[in-house]
């Protein structure tokens, strides 16, 4: 800890953020040089949990790497057994019975509402507030009871199949959700009125941690990054896949290009799954989970296939060649958290510490998908 | 002047407003499960290890020895096998082993199973100090089952 | 042979503060644990002991037993020194409380001027002790201290000389004997004194929540942005002295506005005064401060001073003049 770097115009040192800091939720490390508590320059360091997930992709046949696509991002991923199943679906050419859409819309939502309030509760935390995690969690539990009694698992699920889902979804569940969309439209205030509208909490985020249109375009970043910067993209709105386009929901832009803005995207995308949850429940129709004539073993035809999905962190693409074997012959995964890390080097630059730590957490990483 | 004030007041009625809802929580119920001294029985669908499904017809399990599971599990955690046996059809299943270590639950093998011969179970208490004892030899656990 | 008697007086009441400030930091590390649990939905501690009483006497036992580790390159003696210099004055300050109309261990004519003197030595400790460490995060972490902690003694020291103006003592006990009978005669409620005497009380409370390092002002341990901030590399006791006299300086803190705006030892309706009242108080404020930090997030730095600078230093001042022109014209 004693490393400290000379230059020739001022008196800095390198502070190693990471891998192991409370505030980047993972084994993410940032070498900071800092000048006092001011940044001079910000290097996120990866690697640190990297897996190979791409690598195995090519090593197995196609079903086999289902299981994998929930370990990327842990806190939402259904979106990655959603994309994954979409992608060998549109190359294979599957159709999926309507209830199995349905169901995959349902299940989704709440994942991405149990990630944001995930990301809500961990949020506060770096910046200090410690009950309104456990609120969160209250909350939370809800979801993961919920889709823990249709998928059978609570965190990392492996519920998407080629041609439908696992399994049905009963009276139950469909009711659970509506109770729950219920309970949470009840919290939604208490949460504004403990955390959003708290002065403390204004003051450390509003026109703080600057990351504007541009710079989402030139690092690519997509989700709320993107959207608290008024970009109006959603891949659930813009390259419609699954049932989306059949419900009625908003898609939250904030112009404010701070960490505020990206916080108010993120609770008010909240209240829109719950609308999307609503809608799907409402008019979920009888039938098949399971397409019909889903192939036992999966070999998509030659050529080239790419599909995106809007998970709670933003675009996640999969790009696959196939060779017409039972196993992909590339396997690319773009995820959202990769870029939207990258414009923390550029948008720290100046900023004080703790201002910077607010502004990671307002990125939402999930260090295991920036890895991958 | 104006502004500065109501900064101030607005920001001093946030943090009361704050603080009623926290002591509201405060002589609020408690919402958490005391959890060695009290359990959540499991749901129906929860995914645990898998194990071997009695036949409650024949008293033994249905496995056909037809190695699907083996081919399809993505992280290469079953090893089986079986033996022919005179006067019976199919295949006789004489080992299955499962090493947790490497299963991620997904389930494929269950779905791939033609004869049902697999389940999930709802063990989730599994604890260890050794590498070893994840590795579960399922026959035995049915003969353990059925007694 | 004699011995002095108030020199023996003094001593005994030393090690009984010593003591009680031992067994009253470990049983408020438990009153924290419980109160957050609850504000939060949980329990909190249970295991150990009935409602998890003896919670504090193992984790205790956990802190003693560690290994006190050192770390290479660290300046040994400023490392050793740091906790030893924020309990100490934190066991001063309480020679000077009067706890009720009796129970005092040195009444002193100038008690109020040596509570802040020592109070303010603690931040040496702390500077020091993060210093001694020789990691950047603790550096970072004195650096946080001191700015803050010169920045609120400020507003709070203001406030501190409009009680003296407003009781015309240093005496601690005068103080509270002026205040005596019911709640109205408290300096909290001397509307005749200053209007803004509430405002007073909440200036006092704010800076104090600031100078003992206390959500949403703990900045210096800040622990989702420096780790640990200035304890980062103590182990075992060194952190616990450094815990002891945390909560040691939120009992003087909480005394001190117990003193100066609730009366001391006053009941509110004038019945039965004493040490009960006194502690009530007290507790109730301490209560109150960790009601405080287990809601609300952590401020910035920046933000601390502007809140010091733009609104505490000037709402004080404003209240000293009125105080002072109201105390000539009456």
């Amino acid at each position: 800890m004693t490393a400290i770097a000379q230059s020739a115009s001022s008196e800095t040192f390198v502070l190693n953020l990471g891998p192991q800091h409370p505030a980047t939720h993972g084994v993410l490390r940032v070498k900071l040089v800092m000048d006092g508590e001011y940044i001079v320059e910000a290097e996120p360091v990866l690697g640190y949990i990297h897996r190979m997930h791409e690598k195995m992709g090519e090593n197995r046949t196609w079903a086999q790497f289902l299981p994998n696509t929930g370990r990327m991002d842990y806190l939402h991923a259904l979106a990655y057994n959603h994309n994954y199943v979409c992608l060998v679906e549109r190359a294979a050419s599957i159709e999926v019975p309507e209830r199995a859409e349905y169901i995959r819309v349902i299940t989704n939502e709440l994942n991405r509402i149990s990630s944001h309030l995930l990301w809500f509760g961990a949020f506060v935390l770096d910046l200090g507030g410690f009950s309104p995690l456990l609120y969160a969690f209250d909350d939370r539990e809800q979801i993961l009871d919920l889709l823990e009694s249709v998928t059978g698992s609570r965190l990392t699920y492996c519920y998407f199949r080629f041609g439908g889902v696992y399994n049905d979804v009963d009276q139950d569940f469909l009711d659970g959700c509506k109770a729950f969309v219920a309970r949470l439209r009840e919290r939604m205030p208490m949460y504004h009125n403990l955390v959003t509208k708290n002065i403390i909490l204004m003051k450390r985020l509003q026109d703080i941690g600057f990351i504007d249109a541009e710079m989402c375009r030139k690092y690519g970043a997509t989700g709320p990054v993107a959207r608290g910067a008024g970009i109006d993209f959603d891949v659930r709105r813009h390259e419609p896949y699954s049932v989306y386009p059949r419900f009625d929901f908003d898609i939250p832009v904030y112009p404010g290009c701070d960490s505020m803005a990206r916080y108010m995207v993120r609770m008010d995308e909240m209240e829109q799954s719950m609308r999307i949850i609503e809608q799907a429940v409402g008019a979920i129709p009888e039938g098949p989970v399971m397409a019909a004539k889903a192939p036992k073993i999966i070999k998509p035809p030659k050529g080239d296939y790419y599909h995106a999905v809007e998970t709670a962190r933003g675009s996640f693409g999969i790009r696959a060649v196939s060779d017409g074997t039972n196993t992909p012959y590339r396997m690319k995964l773009r995820t959202p958290s990769f870029s939207n890390l990258v414009t923390f080097g550029e948008a720290a630059k100046g900023m004080l510490l703790p201002d910077a730590l607010a502004l990671m957490g307002s990125l939402d990483l999930v260090i295991p998908e920036i890895d991958r | 002047m104006k502004a500065y004030i109501r900064d101030i007041v607005n920001g001093t009625w946030s943090l009361l407003v704050g603080m009623a809802i926290t002591i509201r929580y405060f002589f609020g119920p408690v919402v958490t499960l005391q959890y060695p001294h009290q359990t959540v029985p499991m749901k129906p669908r929860f995914r645990g290890h898998i194990d071997l499904v009695l036949d409650e017809r024949k008293g033994t399990n249905k496995c056909i020895v037809c190695n699907a599971c083996m081919k399809t599990c993505p992280s290469g955690c079953i090893t089986l096998e079986g033996e022919k046996r005179e006067g019976v059809k199919q295949k006789v299943l004489t080992y299955y082993q499962l090493d947790f270590t490497k299963c991620s639950l997904c389930g494929l093998c269950v779905e791939v199973c033609p004869t049902a011969a697999l389940d999930f179970s709802k063990d989730y208490n599994l604890v260890g100090s050794q590498e070893s004892e994840f590795v579960f030899d399922l026959l035995k656990r049915l003969e353990e089952r059925k007694q | 042979m004699t011995i002095d008697s108030e020199l023996l007086r003094l001593l005994l009441y030393v090690v009984g503060f010593i003591a009680f400030i031992a067994t009253n930091a470990a049983y408020l590390v438990w009153l924290e644990r419980k109160e957050a649990g609850h504000i939060q939905c949980r329990i909190g501690p249970k295991e150990v002991g009935p409602f998890g009483l003896l919670q504090p006497v193992a984790d205790g036992l956990k802190l003693m037993t560690k290994q006190l580790i050192i770390p290479k390159g660290a300046d040994s003696f400023l490392f050793r020194l740091g906790p030893v210099l924020v309990m100490t004055p934190a066991v001063m300050c309480f020679v000077t409380i009067p706890y009720s109309d009796t129970i005092v261990a040195r009444n002193l004519d100038v008690g109020l001027l040596a509570i802040f003197a020592f109070a303010s030595v603690n931040v040496l400790g702390l500077l020091l002790g993060a210093w001694g460490s020789r990691n950047k995060y603790a550096v970072i972490s004195a650096a946080r201290v001191v700015s803050q902690n010169v920045a609120y003694e400020i507003p709070m020291l203001i406030v501190i000389v409009t009680m003296v103006m407003v009781t015309g003592t240093m005496n601690l006990h005068e103080v509270v004997t002026s205040q005596n009978g019911g709640f109205w005669h408290w300096n909290i409620f001397r509307f005749s004194a200053s209007p803004l005497m509430p405002v007073a009380f909440l200036i006092y409370f704010v800076c104090m929540l600031a100078e003992t390092n206390r959500a949403p002002f703990d900045m210096a341990e800040a622990e989702s942005e420096l780790v640990a901030g200035a304890f980062t590399e103590y182990p075992g006791m060194g952190f616990g002295v450094f815990f002891m006299g945390e909560y040691a300086n939120i009992v003087v803190g909480t005394s001190m506005a117990t003193i100066l705006f609730l009366g001391g030892w006053n009941c509110p309706f004038g019945l039965w005064p004493g040490l009960h009242w006194f502690l009530i108080k007290m507790y109730a404020l301490i209560f109150t401060v960790i009601w405080i930090r287990w809601t609300f997030p952590r401020t910035t730095f920046y933000s601390l001073l502007n809140l010091s600078w733009k609104v505490l230093i000037p709402v004080a001042f404003a209240n000293l003049i009125l105080t002072s022109a109201l105390l000539k014209v009456l």
